[in-house]
Order: C-alpha cells, then sequence, then structure tokens
C-alpha cells in the first residue's frame, strides 16, 4: 500500500507485514510511536502475535530471546537509555546465534538527558555481534526490516539485525512510502525454521559455559560469518529488488563518486541532505560525491576502498564521538587505507550530536572551507557562547 | 560458520560441581533438628535433603560450602567443618 504515512506507523506495518508472531518493548522516547501502533494492531486482532507487556527494555529484549529460541519469529524495538540497558541481553542473543529484528530509534545518550537524534546508543553495541543497518528514509528503514529478517533467519547467518533509524527525522516524519502487503512479503520471506530451538519434547540446553577451551572459537565463528555476511546482504538486496522493483539496502551507496575528489562518508537521514549538496556544487563545477554506508556490521571495507580510493579528499560526518578518539566510522575509513598506495587526506568531524540541526550550509562548508585541511575530530558547529568565555575552567 | 552452542539437557546433575568446593563443608549433626526445612530452602544448589527431625543432609557430589545452611539453622545444628574432616 502507497501512502502518506508517519515514520513509526511504516515500521509497525511493516513488522505485521512480515508476519511477526511475538513482540515485547518498553516504551522510550522516540520509540514509542512504534510499538503504540503495534500494541494497537495485536489488541484489535489484525495482527496475529503476543505483545507481552514488561517492567524494562532488559525484560524486553529476555523476552524476544526467549521467543526467538522457541522457534517464533520476533520483534522489539527501543532507544538510547533503554538500548544500553538492553545490552547485556543482546549479546546474549548473537552469542546464542538466535535470529531477531531490533529497531534502534537513534537517539543520544545520558547525561545531561537528551531525547533527539544522534547515532551514539546503537554504535556503542558495533561489537556485540549484531548485523546493523543504518536507512536515510523511511522507506528504505522499512525495506531494511524487511530484509533484515530474511538475513537474520538464514541458516548461514543466525545473527540477530539491528535496523537503526534517526529519531524525530524518521520514526516522527512524514513520507510516501510503499508498504508491501504480508501476501506480498511472503514471496520474498518464508515463513521462519529455527535450526536449533527450544522445545520440551527434544529438549536441548542454550548458553551454557564455555571455558577457555571453546569460548574463543564461538566468536571466531561469528565472526566469519560476519564476514559471509559481506556476501549475502547484497545477495538479498537484489532479489529484494526483484520482487518489489526497488532498490533498497545493500552494503552501501556510492553517489556520484566515480570521477570525485572529495567525498563525504556518513550514515542515516544526514546522507539526503548531502546527495542534495552533491547535486549543488556538481553544478558549480566541483567534483565531490557522496559515500552511504547501509551496513555498518559486518564493516564492508572492500566496498567502501573500491569505492574511495581514487578520491582525494575524503570528510567522515558522524553524529557520534568516541570521546578521547576519533569518531569510530573515521577511525575505520583511515584503517582502510594503511599500507595502500593510495593515500587520500582523511578527516573526521562530529555533526548534529543530540539532535543539532545538520543544515545544507554545514554541508557545503565541508566541502569547500575545510578543502586541503585535514582534521580529527572536529565539532560542527560549536556555540561559542557555551564554549568560549562561558566555558568553566 | 556456526560451531556447536547447544548441548544435551541434564548438565546440572551430570557435572558434580561440589568440586569446586573450598576449604570447608557443612556437617548435619543431626542433634537438636527441629525439620524447620530453613536449609532446604535456603541451599541456593537445591542439593538438601530430608523429611522428619535429625534426618536432612547434603548432597556432597553438589554442595559449594557457601555455609548459608549453618548461617539459618535456628538450632546450630549444622556447623562448617574443614574440607578433610570425615562427616
Amino acid at each position: 500500500m502507497k501512502d502518506i504515512f508517519e515514520g513509526s506507523e511504516a515500521v509497525a506495518r511493516t513488522i505485521k507485514a512480515c508476519r511477526v508472531g511475538v513482540i515485547s518493548a518498553y516504551p522510550i522516547t522516540p520509540q514509542t510511536r512504534i510499538v503504540e501502533f503495534l500494541a494497537r494492531m495485536v489488541a484489535e486482532g489484525e495482527l496475529k502475535a503476543r505483545f507481552l507487556n514488561v517492567e524494562s527494555e532488559h525484560s524486553a529484549a529476555s523476552v524476544v530471546l526467549g521467543a526467538s529460541a522457541t522457534g517464533a519469529r520476533a520483534y522489539s524495538a527501543t532507544s538510547s537509555q533503554g538500548f544500553i540497558l538492553m545490552a547485556e541481553v543482546l549479546y546474549n542473543i548473537a552469542g546464542l546465534r538466535l535470529p531477531l529484528v531490533l529497531t534502534v530509534a537513534n537517539r543520544a545518550l545520558s547525561a545531561p538527558i537528551n531525547i533527539w537524534n544522534d547515532h551514539q546508543d546503537s554504535l556503542t553495541l558495533r561489537d556485540a555481534g549484531w548485523i546493523q543497518f543504518y536507512g536515510e528514509s523511511i522507506q528504505e528503514v522499512c525495506d531494511l526490516h524487511i530484509q533484515a529478517y530474511r538475513i537474520s533467519e538464514d541458516p548461514r547467518i543466525l545473527l540477530p539485525v539491528m535496523v537503526c533509524m534517526d529519531g524525530y527525522i524518521l520514526t516522527h516524519g512524514h513520507e510516501v512510502v510503499d508498504i508491501p502487503e504480508p501476501e506480498e512479503v511472503d514471496r520474498f520471506l518464508p515463513p521462519y525454521k529455527p535450526v536449533h530451538v527450544l522445545d520440551v519434547d527434544n529438549p536441548v540446553s542454550m548458553g551454557l559455559l564455555a571455558g577457555p577451551e571453546s569460548y574463543m572459537e564461538t566468536r571466531y565463528a561469528i565472526h566469519k560469518t560476519m564476514e559471509e555476511a559481506l556476501e549475502i546482504i547484497p545477495e538479498v538486496a537484489k532479489e529484494f529488488e526483484k520482487i518489489f522493483g526497488r532498490k533498497s539496502g545493500g552494503l552501501i551507496e556510492a553517489y556520484r563518486v566515480e570521477d570525485a575528489d572529495r567525498v563525504i562518508v556518513g550514515m542515516g537521514s544526514m546522507m539526503g541532505t548531502v546527495k542534495e549538496i552533491v547535486d549543488e556544487l556538481r553544478e558549480e563545477g566541483e567534483r565531490v560525491g557522496a559515500l552511504k554506508v547501509i551496513t555498518h556490521r559486518p564493516f564492508p571495507g572492500k566496498a567502501i576502498y573500491q569505492a574511495l580510493r581514487k578520491v582525494k579528499e575524503i570528510a567522515v560526518l558522524e553524529k557520534a564521538i568516541s570521546l578521547g578518539s576519533w569518531a569510530p566510522l573515521c577511525g575505520e575509513i583511515k584503517a582502510l587505507f594503511q599500507g595502500k598506495e593510495e593515500n587520500p587526506q582523511i578527516s573526521g568531524f562530529v555533526i548534529g550530536l543530540g539532535g543539532r540541526d545538520i543544515t545544507p550550509e554545514n554541508i557545503r562548508d565541508i566541502f569547500l572551507k575545510w578543502k586541503g585541511k585535514v582534521v580529527e575530530a572536529e565539532f560542527v558547529n560549536l556555540n561559542p557562547e557555551i564554549v568560549g568565555k562561558g566555558a568553566e575552567k | 560458520m556456526r560451531v556447536k552452542i547447544t548441548a544435551e539437557p541434564g548438565s546440572t546433575m551430570a557435572v558434580e560441581t561440589g568440586s569446586w568446593r573450598m576449604e570447608v563443608k557443612p556437617k548435619f549433626l543431626q542433634k537438636n533438628c527441629i525439620a524447620c526445612r530453613l536449609c532446604y530452602l535456603v541451599c541456593p544448589e537445591g542439593c538438601i535433603e530430608g523429611k522428619e527431625k535429625n534426618t536432612y543432609h547434603t548432597d556432597y557430589r553438589y554442595c559449594k560450602g557457601c555455609g548459608l545452611c549453618a548461617y539459618i539453622c535456628p538450632k546450630e545444628d549444622i556447623v562448617m567443618v574443614k574440607e578433610e574432616e570425615k562427616v
């Protein structure tokens, strides 16, 4: 069905179309609307699923862990503090090799408390063994959810997937979205066939102790699976395109980078603004491009390197910072060129933390004013009144 | 790639974790026991059994020697003794 939808409703309708069996979540801004829509669908009998109300995100994650272990297709969604409260369980879900899809409505972390968007929450768990997707538009986020179930449940993968969408910008923004009916999704996403399942008639133990003689191998297996996923994720995106008629998902999107001298790399909704500015600057004769990282874990290093190897200057824009180091993606892009013949200038910019607007002017400045200069973790658009004379000594 | 991460059920019984016990173990004197069952209730391993007065005892194949049974016993009828002591 093609209509104007609020992002949260579009995600809820997509989850319904994926015929999810168990949902558990705890409300937190800006995720709340997604699970409210789903709770209503279940209450009104529109979606035949169990919706379990719980007392915290830790419990919500535990419920969907258990549901997945019994062979149900399960779903949860969260943001920010709720996400990091889930952290302990999220590591377990990956370690247990349980398929699951989690929506992260990206929001800043406390303190100070801030309910607006950045990527600091989901990036804290980049090493947890979850596949991570970042969507640019509501349509892309919806499509990524459908692909996420397919990838997560693939017997070659069996890892959970988190689909990250910018809080407010995508959760509360409205857009024309094409949401497939459940019958259409069936053609792409077959019923979930669990590989190992908790079943009282055929009991197994899950999550047992692994000592120094076997723990490391379980980590190696996840790491190898992540590498294998780099082949499978583009395959799934291709099949999605064949069935639904639109390109969505995959590892990266390279936008006008073929002959570009300078490229901005980033994730999520800000890449829409970046592509607009790329088009404007191209008309003004600047050879600029954009590279959107869709799959953040597994890290598509080869694809990014191939796309960027002829570029002279790279600016990595991130709604996150590893405090005391580079922003996380910037460090990884730098590592890609270590020991290579190509030696582009790589700069890191921290932008839009806690919901600060990322304006077209900010992007123009990064392309034009910073030309030829290297910065490590440059905070864009700081308020000089707060960090200048007003700063406490 | 996957490695085996599930196992046969029932490992709690199969693996005799009493070997983790260090230094001390409970000794059930079975003299002043009133069968209040507190030792049975607090045992984190669930390895204490008994029915009548002065019949309560622990299964040393699983007992970790935590001492909670001796601590809770209102009649001081359970004492912690050195591991090497015969009970």
